[in-house]
């Protein structure tokens, strides 16, 4: 057997077993509340060296199916959140629930597609995955690299919300909740009863700056409704695990920070380019990401407050 | 929009694509420059000169809103006679549609600003041609970086856009002092409209979603243009231009704009004629 021969069995055993490692990985999940699991994604931008795993996920475990609550920023996420799914038991995935368009939440639809898998979301969710979906994955091809979105399919949902959905997973029902054009077009959230656990999607952030890809009006306008869902604690899209309805506040001081500032500039007639770059600076500090985001919000805002 | 500068740029791509599969890295910018095709295409493949003692282009070097991205082209201030700029064409090199807007700047509306917004959809170069009365081209050019995260160059609330189809607003700036003494006056022009692309399938109908946008704006003072724009897709929703312009003493303020189903929108406000 020459040198040459060995050093390609062991790279290809070498191949093997990170592939196989990559196959087994599963996510860091807890158990928030019986039943109830998480998986807390870092607050960072996507990237090639996150695997896009920046959102919060989840999953709900009932008598007799179980319901995913989104799928991660790429398939790699997804299959690690099925094998961790697969870790805590074997009934079957009845739901997989997307709570918006948005690719951190998403992307890994693909790891979930199955018989008997239905993918929920928004009755504008497959209208907005339509116009954005292709764009996504070129977009993020940049900055995700090939490897991960060449998995990446753009799922859309195959039971749609308009108000509200209930799911039965045996013993316990998970209330689905579709919201008026807000943080995107397209939010839903999910409550389960029995925990009061809501999962806000990204219609609540904490830590992470709150993105406005919606309108910002109407997000300000339903904290109030979605502040009196009967919920104890929130899993946000973004942020740790927090105590209802107080994991609000900050989300809330910082809309209502940048639509007043947003709104004088508007009246007071600067220029959007003007404008959007000294918005919300009393913010600047008490977000993560704040210069990613701050600046895209305000543009939103003040193209939204100039027809007011 | 003319169609040749679509249909050229998506074969150039897709022959791009076919010679260099592998050419998008994660890292770098495409190595593909549709520039020399589309001086081809859009102005006829004539000479350019530097124009940058004659305009300039302001940008933000990242689009952080990839719907929304503004744009302001500055005629410089001249001391001489010089030949006038007639029109300036907006061109952005990689997006599905890149001549964004041409404007035509009205003889004796002494047009000196215009701000606008345009869509992005990828680290892209953006060109201004200004065309001068003696027939010349003077070309500007800047670079603009792709949105991250999850802007998309859509509608973020396609319906509140829909119900606004068609509205028109127009406002005046209060200017500076000496602005008053010239006549000059700063104002904006807001259109209610999607101005859809069209470029996106419907998953369900695996149809294409029909292109719908604002093909031409025309701005006058009482009857004396101030200002005309040719859109094109890359022209963000609810197209919105503000602009200066030197007031004759005209006593109304017209915009009339088309879009591709045919829709007419025309709208008339009064303005102050004094201030000459």
């Amino acid at each position: 057997m020459t040198s040459r021969f060995a050093m390609h069995v062991a790279l290809i055993m070498l191949a093997m077993l990170a592939s196989a490692r990559a196959q087994q990985q599963t996510l860091a999940i807890s158990e928030i509340a019986p039943g109830v699991f998480m998986h807390q994604g870092r607050i960072a931008l996507m990237s090639s060296d996150n695997d896009g795993a920046i959102a919060n996920i989840g999953f709900v475990i009932g008598d007799r199916a179980v319901a995913v609550i989104d799928t991660g920023g790429s398939v790699r996420e997804g299959r690690q959140l099925l094998a961790s799914i697969r870790a805590h038991t074997d009934k079957p995935i009845r739901y997989v629930i997307n709570t918006h368009g948005h690719p951190d939440h998403m992307f890994g639809n693909a790891a979930f597609v199955a018989d008997g898998t239905e993918f929920v979301g928004h009755m504008r969710l497959p209208q907005a995955l339509a116009v954005r979906g292709q764009y996504y994955l070129d977009a993020f091809r940049r900055s995700m690299g090939d490897a991960l979105i060449d998995d990446v399919r753009i799922v859309p949902p195959t039971r749609l919300v308009d108000g509200e959905l209930v799911l039965d997973l045996g013993g316990r029902t998970l209330v689905v909740k579709a919201w008026p054009t807000a943080h995107s077009d397209s939010d839903v959230t999910v409550f389960d009863a029995v925990t009061k656990t809501l999962f806000a999607g990204d219609l609540v952030f904490l830590r992470h700056i709150p993105v406005l890809d919606g309108s910002i009006q109407a997000w300000l306008k339903l904290l109030d409704d979605l502040a009196a869902l009967p919920a104890e604690r929130v899993v946000p899209g973004h942020g740790p695990v927090s105590i209802w309805p107080q994991a609000l506040a900050a989300e809330r001081r910082y809309l209502e920070t940048l639509a007043s500032g947003i709104r004088k500039d508007v009246i007071d007639g600067k220029p959007i380019a003007v404008a959007t770059k000294h918005a919300a600076e009393a913010e600047r500090g008490k977000w993560e990401l704040f210069d990613d985001y701050n600046v895209r919000n305000a543009t939103a805002a003040y193209s939204q407050f100039e027809w007011e | 929009m003319p169609e040749f500068a679509i249909r050229s740029v998506c074969a150039a791509i897709l022959l791009s694509a076919v010679l260099s599969p592998h050419s998008v890295s994660a890292a770098g910018p495409e190595p593909y420059d549709p520039w020399p095709g589309l001086v081809q295409d859009i102005f006829d493949s004539r000479p350019m000169e530097d124009g940058s003692n004659l305009i300039a282009l302001e940008m933000p070097t990242r689009a952080e809103d990839a719907a929304i991205v503004p744009v302001t082209l500055r005629l410089k201030p001249t001391f001489d006679a010089r030949p006038r700029v007639v029109t300036i064409t907006l061109v952005i090199d990689q997006n599905p549609a890149p001549m964004a807007a041409k404007f035509k700047l009205g003889a004796d509306a002494n047009v000196s600003e215009i701000s606008t917004r345009v869509r992005i959809n990828n680290y892209t170069n953006v060109h201004a041609v200004a065309e001068t009365s003696d027939g010349k081209l003077h070309v500007v050019q800047t670079y603009v970086k792709a949105s991250g995260g999850c802007s998309a160059p859509a509608a973020k609330n396609a319906e509140e856009a829909k119900g606004r189809l068609g509205q028109m607003r127009y406002r005046e700036f209060a200017g500076a002092q000496n602005e008053e003494k010239s006549g000059t006056r700063e104002a904006q022009v807001m259109i209610g409209h999607p101005n859809n692309s069209g470029l996106q399938m419907d998953q369900v109908s695996q149809l294409y979603i029909p292109a719908l946008y604002v093909d031409r704006l025309q701005l006058w003072q009482d009857n004396s243009p101030v200002l005309s724009v040719e859109g094109g897709i890359s022209i963000s929703e609810d197209p919105n231009i503000r602009f200066t312009y030197v007031s004759n003493g005209a006593k109304t303020f017209r915009a009339e704009a088309k879009d591709t189903d045919g829709h007419q929108f025309r709208h008339e406000w009064k303005v102050d004629g004094s201030g000459m």
